[in-house]
């Protein structure tokens, strides 16, 4: 256990080194200057040189970037060119609203393709089967911001239940942020519970044709103690491998529902960053993606030791 | 099923119901209350600003925020686009017009207590055409050759070389008054002699301004005691915000053909303004087929502009002849010189040798207005015989990068945002690469030109230059949708300057 813990924390400082440089390579290589972004058109040669070298892009490549690893190592990720606050900050602050949603889409999507999928194998051809496989298809083929925007305009728009997107934080309490976060949320879930349906659907159907099940069904068991007793936690693994992929998704590419719901959040940070060429927030934000799919895959690992005995013995 | 799991499921959708009951009793109750004089505002944006402070960055975003609401000028224009006094109350030229002796309004204080005098002034133009300036305008300022300060409501600048703009200059969002002690701070914490300073700014999703009680001008304190500028970049959530009253306003809708759904809503008022926002298509002229003044002619007759403004912005905006809007003074309506007609056009391409056909590429930036154009461009050129291929190329970063710097480019549409800005094409090695010295005397004797009729006709005459010489296909003015609740006025239906003046916002009864 300890030995796979160590090996798992190698991996991860691997990992972001290779990140680290990648984005920071890509970030550089790529076509814009941040001082003729901020600047504009009308900017003289002079003014842009004075501003690249107060942001410090007069500095050779190799020099800064060991100076911005060397500060993200001791916890200090530099300053936003176009906010002018700490980069520190920006992602807390965005993270107070990604992580919630991210939470939320993934809580609803389980709440719907559980239950769904479990039933759609145990009836398969049945009618729950073919609503299963209707709903997958239809969340599998409709993109998150497109259900965005029909949530907004039903619940929004013409019923007013709903605010149609912002977020004005937690101080306002705990029900206020939860109802901002709602139908975003929504719009997330669905199409994540078109997957994970038929990720559960063929799961639980494949475990259903097991040996062991039909030892079960002889013992005496009928098909509810054995779909739940037997079926069910064998059938978990890949689901649980699904919804880790999903969070990993959900934290870095809900870009565009935020976009429609204008949630101040990472993937809207990462996107508004990126446009305006500033180097330091994309850097740090990828970084930390990078780091929280090396951390939810190492969660996930260790899910699968607890949902799976014969994984528990070291070897 | 009545297992544990269906038994925890059902309890969890019946805590979920539970909350959704919640949230929309809440949303009902929460309704009515609001009613007796409403003094703040909620102002929808399609862009966050990048930063706070007009005099280190380009983006008109922070002119939208803060120009005459937090920080104000020595001069300021009106929303008729003409100069006013402002923290100066009035001035002096000299008769070679290269002596300003500007007197100052006394009393007025910036938001820290610090008082504005001539000192200050003085300070913010140093700052800004100094050595070290990031002043997106700097140029602007290089014609001041010394600034002196005889007492504390006295500012003299002595120019280098006549500036007939120069009063005009300093009403922009980038010549506004700051002061030492906070003036490396203003990005975030800005701190001017406005009417109203910065109450919360929450990166991402909204900034909130509020009263400046100790504001200086007793005739134009104003009647909010907040506005929020909300960031709403989905034009379809703009819209749904409008609609909801989640916005009070939206100075500035981002999708025309949304905007027709809110004429004839009795709730909102709709109104249709000017911008500075010149829509035109750059042409490298450093290469061939460009450098031939023919084929910048035929390509501006292949293209009815009336046809563009219906096709990319569903009928609204104005067509134009050159890089000059209906709404600026001096203003000379050129479309009719080279008009849509098609069959000379034509003739003209087979003249300069192009009469077997002629292809080339269009850097196209992702906006709305540019992309839909482009389409356009494409169709109505393909009449005459010439192919456009569209390059969807990302603004601002990439087409800053590849056009406006390394000219690597055959054509490329972008709306050009700076007020009375025809000088662009009087300056050397500006991307369109237009060398023409007949046009950057007229420029330069414009500019130096104090008297204000004199100079005007100097910019009619550069205006006709370019729509005679095509150096980019001029082809139309975006306006200013303006959106708001009927009860809400005092908000500006035009833009000659990117700004969001709120002195005169109040709620009518």
């Amino acid at each position: 256990m300890v030995a796979a813990m160590v090996k798992r924390l190698a991996s991860l400082a691997a990992t972001l080194a290779a990140v680290s440089m990648v984005i920071f390579l890509v970030m550089n290589v790529l076509p814009g200057d941040p001082a003729a972004v901020a600047l504009g058109t009308s900017a003289q040669e002079d003014t842009l040189a004075a501003l690249r070298h107060e942001m410090g892009l007069d500095q050779p490549l190799p020099v800064r970037y060991v100076h911005w690893v060397g500060g993200a190592i001791t916890g200090d990720f530099g300053t936003s060119a176009t906010y002018g606050v700490p980069v520190r900050g920006l992602i807390a602050d965005r993270l107070a609203v990604t992580l919630p949603l991210a939470g939320m889409a993934i809580l609803l999507s389980m709440l719907l393709a559980l239950p769904l999928g479990i039933l759609a194998a145990s009836r398969q051809n049945g009618a729950a089967d073919w609503i299963a496989t209707i709903f997958s298809q239809l969340g599998v083929a409709t993109p998150n911001f497109w259900i965005g925007l029909l949530l907004i305009l039903v619940f929004s728009t013409a019923l007013g239940w709903m605010p149609s997107g912002g977020f004005s934080g937690w101080n306002d309490g705990m029900i206020n942020g939860i109802k901002q976060l709602f139908l975003p949320a929504v719009a997330l879930a669905l199409p994540q519970a078109g997957v994970l349906t038929r990720v559960t659907r063929a799961a639980v159907l494949d475990v259903l044709s097991e040996d062991f099940v039909r030892t079960a069904r002889a013992k005496g068991l009928n098909r509810r103690q054995a779909l739940f007793r037997h079926v069910v936690p064998n059938a978990l693994a890949p689901v649980v491998t699904i919804l880790g992929l999903q969070f990993s998704f959900l934290v870095a590419g809900a870009v565009l529902v935020e976009n429609v719901f204008t949630l101040p959040g990472l993937g809207r940070l990462a996107y508004q960053a990126f446009t305006q060429r500033d180097f330091l927030v994309v850097q740090n934000v990828v970084l930390f993606i990078a780091a929280l799919v090396v951390v939810v895959n190492f969660l996930v690992d260790l899910l699968y030791l607890f949902l799976d005995p014969r994984l528990r013995s070291s070897r | 099923m009545s297992g544990p799991i269906g038994r925890g499921i059902r309890h969890v959708i019946s805590r979920s119901l539970a909350v959704l009951a919640i949230c929309a009793s809440a949303t009902l109750l929460g309704l009515p209350a609001a009613q007796a004089a409403k003094d703040n505002v909620v102002i929808g944006m399609g862009i966050e600003p990048a930063g706070l402070d007009p005099t280190v960055a380009a983006p008109a975003a922070i002119g939208q925020i803060t120009w005459q609401n937090v920080f104000e000028g020595l001069t300021r224009i009106n929303e008729d686009g003409k100069v006013e006094p402002q923290l100066a109350t009035d001035w002096t030229i000299s008769d070679d017009g290269r002596t300003y002796t500007f007197h100052l309004t006394s009393g007025v204080s910036f938001h820290n207590g610090v008082a504005f005098d001539s000192s200050t002034a003085k300070f913010t133009l140093d700052r800004a055409r100094g050595e070290n300036s990031t002043n997106p305008q700097k140029q602007f300022f290089s014609v001041i050759d010394s600034i002196e300060t005889p007492d504390p409501s006295t500012l003299v600048l002595k120019l280098s070389k006549p500036a007939g703009n120069l009063l005009y200059w300093l009403g922009w969002p980038a010549s506004v008054m700051v002061e030492p002690s906070s003036a490396n701070t203003d990005k975030t914490a800005p701190v001017g002699t406005g009417p109203f300073k910065l109450g919360e700014w929450r990166q991402g999703d909204r900034l909130t301004l509020v009263r400046n009680d100790a504001y200086w001008n007793a005739d134009d304190k104003p009647a909010l005691s907040s506005a929020t500028f909300r960031f709403i970049s989905d034009p379809q959530a703009q819209a749904a915000a409008v609609k909801n009253g989640d916005v009070d306003a939206f100075p500035e809708f981002g999708a025309p053909e949304l905007f027709q759904a809110f004429e004839g809503d009795p709730d909102l008022k709709t109104a249709v303004g000017n911008t500075e926002l010149k829509v035109v298509a750059g042409m490298n002229l450093r290469k061939p087929p460009f450098n031939d003044a023919r084929v910048r002619q035929a390509l501006m007759m292949g293209i009815d502009r009336r046809m563009v403004i219906d096709g990319a912005w569903s009928g609204y905006g104005q067509p134009i002849g050159s890089h000059y809007t209906p709404n600026d003074p001096g203003y000379v309506d050129t479309t009719g010189v080279h008009p849509y007609d098609p069959a000379r056009a034509k003739a003209l391409l087979a003249e300069a040798g192009y009469g077997s056909g002629l292809s080339f590429s269009i850097k196209t930036p992702q906006m709305t207005y540019a992309t839909r154009s482009a389409e356009i461009l494409q169709a109505l050129l393909a009449e005459v015989g010439v192919t456009l291929n569209i390059v969807p190329t990302e603004f601002p970063a990439t087409w800053i990068d590849q056009v406006f710097q390394k000219h690597d480019f055959d054509m490329t549409i972008v709306a050009h945002a700076e007020p009375m800005d025809i000088s662009i094409y009087a300056r050397d090695n500006y991307y369109f690469g237009y060398a023409n010295p007949d046009f950057k005397s007229t420029i330069a004797q414009a500019e130096a030109t104090t008297d204000e009729t004199e100079r005007l006709s100097l910019y009619g005459k550069a205006q006709t230059m370019l729509a005679e010489d095509v150096p980019a296909l001029y082809l139309f003015v975006m306006p200013k949708l303006g959106v708001w609740n009927a009860k809400l006025s005092g908000l500006w239906t035009n833009e000659p300057i990117p700004s969001n003046d709120l002195t005169d916002v109040r709620w009518q009864d």
